[in-house]
């Protein structure tokens, strides 16, 4: 028991069990089947934590390596806005080689915004919070250029599936965030690129002097982070059937650093958790479900997400917990606090 | 002395660690006026004594009575208000912030709210002039090398009206001159009343310095003495719990191997190597199974040399001979690919990573020069981290636990296993013994000797030139970011040949 309490996801867990059942309690029907597939406000959730998952993914990787990504949002918007011009441009939208096509674009673009990223942190040099608020900035500017600053809707229902989409009775949605996850996964802890990482984000220098490629290692994570941004913009945009290029993935930076940090990943890099960081996304999500489902006024809301969040990094603090449980605890405390290495 | 009362009592201290007593029942007490050192081999329980005396670990047990009066030690900034201050082995600055700032961190002088930098400045030259430094205050520190850091650091350390002054290592960075000015401020501060404990690792300035020492091993309290009373080798025997057959038994190895075979070949070949401000061209060559010695005061050029020849640092003229064929040593990857090894003198931030374990640290480099694509596998990396922990006694012999809560002599041998899993045919170690215990060092020295004869080439960079002597087949010596001479450890070559040669700068 007390192995299960100590683990670091443990009260991350607990809350999102606790939100979880309110919306069990609230909800007409949280789990059902219908039409053959599973149906309810859970499945809601988990569709709709998607893109964010996806997001969340490629920021644990960029801030694993001491980096950090603001430009997903954007990247999101520019990859929806291809996708969609590429479709909309279709003689038969619903055409499963065309939309094939426009997502391989998207997709290919998105790398490029990632590989942009990370040839600015790690060959040029630039800050990685400076070099991707860069294309965060321009990203937009250029999603709204390729759009001419309309709303590209489509009609296409092969697109639509991405979002909306039902595949052995799971959605589509949630079966790619899950297939990213593994990808993830396989990539970092069955090569050694996991410990690489870890490396580079503990002490670049250190790392470059033990024979790692960190240049290499970090313009790697910030293409993936561009390609699962971007395969989030393509859910995102498949979801509204549009290509919104001011609103599109607008924030969504924020929430997958709070995903990230829930997930017990710290920001100065090394030490790197995905289970975390994908419970940390369900969490975010589940709690602007639960905001919904309990009528706080529309008004509080970000209140309400601001207090829950609190709660939850500092249920990550193994000092807090020794504090308020009054346990015994020999952390050198100074080792976290004061002496500035 | 012994009508005073001490200003500094411990009795029965004990602090326990999930797993491990790190004390067990220390007494320890400190008179106003007295250097006193504190004794031990790395994980007797030095740094965890001191720890619970500036508050950064709470006691599990016993009592801290400062000036008679009984004390409860909640934090670091509890320590410095009842007058405990410390400096740290590693500089614990921001290299970032001026002299000025450094020194009055958290304490500038304020008027109306608004700090008061002239005053500041003022006061800072001040407290530096009182050590004999003549600083530009307003400079950054990190503009200034390690030992000026340190000065700054004991600088901060006085000026908190402290009672009790700790040095941790104080020395480990220092050259000779260096060493002494600080001496000097020691005893200065000595005669104003101030109790100083100190901690080196070296036997001989503990010697010139202290007045009494205490002696721990593996946690529990071993004596106290006056230094007159007690021989080196009798301190030694005491901190180690054993006779110093280990260490003599080296000694006798070291001299007698120090011969190397005629047809060993040259591993690699340095020609008018060398980088503009960091170190002048020379011409190194290293054999098979030859210990290459550097010596050199601080600031020599010892590590710029070094570094050159591992591609840490892009050497801007000259080139770098492997088997006799030119290698572009661009990178430290390229160096590997030919088998070179650099464990750097700069520990902390340049050889381990202190959030992953000692099993990911010792193999990175062996991983990193496979590429991530080809991981080693789990039953492997297991097998050879045993080997290696058993091989080099890393304490604690947990392969998971994470490197930076071992002690500086156990991080060391985590590092050099990482490199000698490599297989290198040329080592390149910068002061792999600073900061560590004496077993430790004896060992680490044996093990270059065995390497050695097995045919690694080793270039060996310490500050010890006994050390060096003791190891090397051929010394090179650096002055003034130049190699000026290179002799074959020879009889007659002793320390005082090398120190003329430092001194003269002579060149052959």
């Amino acid at each position: 028991m007390t192995t299960i309490l100590k683990n670091r996801l443990f009260w991350p867990a607990l809350i999102l069990a606790v939100m979880l059942g309110v919306n069990a309690f609230t909800s007409n029907q949280f789990i059902a089947i219908q039409d053959g597939h599973l149906f309810g406000t859970l499945i809601d959730i988990l569709r709709g934590s998607a893109p964010l998952i996806l997001v969340a993914l490629g920021m644990t990787l960029v801030i694993a390596t001491g980096g950090i990504d603001l430009s997903v949002g954007s990247v999101m918007a520019i990859s929806g806005a291809v996708a969609c011009l590429l479709i909309s441009d279709l003689d038969n939208q619903n055409s499963l080689g065309g939309v094939l096509i426009a997502i391989g674009a998207a997709i290919l673009v998105s790398l490029a915004a990632g590989l942009w990223n990370g040839t600015l942190v790690a060959v040029v040099g630039i800050q990685p919070i400076i070099a991707t608020l860069i294309l965060m900035v321009a990203g937009r500017g250029l999603a709204q250029l390729f759009t001419e600053g309309q709303i590209i809707n489509v009609q296409s229902g092969p697109y639509s599936t991405l979002a909306s989409g039902f595949f052995l009775a799971l959605p589509v949605a949630l079966l790619i965030a899950a297939a990213a996850v593994a990808l993830t996964v396989l990539l970092t802890r069955r090569t050694a690129l996991g410990l690489l990482l870890e490396s580079v984000g503990g002490s670049p220098t250190a790392s470059r002097l033990a024979g790692i490629s960190a240049r290499r290692i970090t313009v790697m994570v910030y293409v993936v982070a561009g390609a699962f941004a971007g395969l989030a913009g393509l859910i995102a945009s498949a979801d509204i059937k549009s290509a919104d290029s001011i609103s599109a993935g607008n924030l969504i930076e924020l929430d997958a650093i709070l995903a990230v940090v829930i997930g017990g990943t710290a920001l100065i890099g090394g030490r790197f958790s995905i289970a975390g960081t994908v419970l940390g996304a369900i969490i975010i999500q589940t709690l602007k479900v639960t905001v919904v489902a309990v009528d706080i006024p529309a008004e509080a809301n970000l209140l309400f997400k601001s207090v829950v969040v609190v709660a939850l990094c500092l249920s990550q603090s193994p000092d807090f917990r020794a504090k308020v449980f009054g346990r015994f605890t020999s952390r050198p405390a100074a080792e976290k606090v004061g002496i500035p290495a | 002395m012994g009508e005073q009362s001490p200003v500094l009592e411990m009795t029965g201290i004990r602090k326990v660690f999930p797993g491990v007593v790190a004390l067990d029942g220390v007494d320890f007490r400190l008179f106003p006026g007295e250097v006193h050192a504190l004794m031990g081999e790395n994980g007797a329980g030095k740094s965890t004594l001191i720890k619970t005396l500036t508050g950064v670990y709470e006691i599990d047990g016993g009592e801290i009575r400062l000036g008679g009066e009984p004390v409860r030690i909640s934090g670091p900034l509890a320590a410095q208000q009842a007058g405990v201050s410390t400096v740290y082995q590693e500089v614990n600055l921001c290299t970032n912030l001026s002299v000025a700032e450094n020194i009055f961190i958290g304490r500038e002088p304020r008027r109306f709210g608004k700090i008061q930098w002239g005053k500041m400045r003022q006061r800072a030259a001040e407290l530096l002039a009182r050590l004999d430094l003549d600083l530009d205050v307003s400079a950054p520190l990190s503009s200034y090398s390690l030992a000026i850091q340190q000065m700054v650091a004991i600088a901060r350390a006085i000026d908190i009206d402290a009672r009790v002054l700790i040095l941790d290592e104080p020395t480990s960075s220092l050259d000779t001159a260096e060493v002494a000015q600080l001496f000097r401020v020691m005893r200065r501060l000595k005669e104003s009343g101030v109790a100083i404990l100190f901690v080196s690792h070296f036997l001989d300035q503990i010697y010139e310095v202290s007045d009494r020492l205490t002696i721990l091993r593996n946690g529990q309290l071993i004596s106290e003495h006056r230094v007159d009373e007690l021989t080196q080798v009798q301190l030694v025997e005491k901190m180690i719990g054993k006779e110093l057959a280990a260490l003599e038994d080296l000694e006798d190895k070291a001299q007698s191997n120090r011969e190397r075979s005629a047809e060993a070949k040259p591993v690699l070949e340095a020609k008018g190597l060398g980088r503009t401000g960091a170190i002048a061209p020379y011409d190194l060559t290293i054999h098979e199974g030859e210990v290459v010695g550097l010596a050199g005061l601080l600031g020599s050029g010892r590590t710029e040399l070094a570094r050159l020849l591992f591609g840490a640092d892009r050497a801007d003229t000259g080139e770098v001979l492997v088997d006799g064929k030119r290698i572009n040593l661009r990178d430290p990857q390229v160096a590997m690919k030919h088998r070179i090894a650099f464990s750097s003198e700069n520990r902390r931030a340049e050889g381990i990573i202190g959030d992953l374990s000692v099993r990911e640290n010792i193999i990175l480099a062996l991983q990193a020069s496979r590429g991530w694509t080809r991981p080693i596998p789990r039953k492997k990396q297991d097998e050879i981290v045993d080997k290696y922990i058993k091989a080099l006694q890393i304490r604690p012999a947990d392969p998971e636990r994470p490197v930076r809560n071992l002690s500086g002599g156990n991080q060391q041998k985590v590092l050099l296993a990482r490199w000698l899993i490599t297989e290198p045919r040329l080592l390149i170690i910068d002061e792999p013994t600073r900061g560590i215990d004496v077993g430790a060092k004896a060992e680490i020295q044996r093990l270059v000797a065995e390497l050695s004869d097995g045919g690694m080439a080793v270039l060996f960079v310490s500050a010890e030139l006994e050390e060096v002597l003791r190891l090397s087949h051929k010394i090179a010596v650096l002055r003034d970011r130049r190699l000026v001479e290179e002799l074959e450890n020879t009889a007659d070559v002793d320390a005082d040949r090398i120190m003329q040669t430092i001194a003269s700068g002579a060149t052959s």
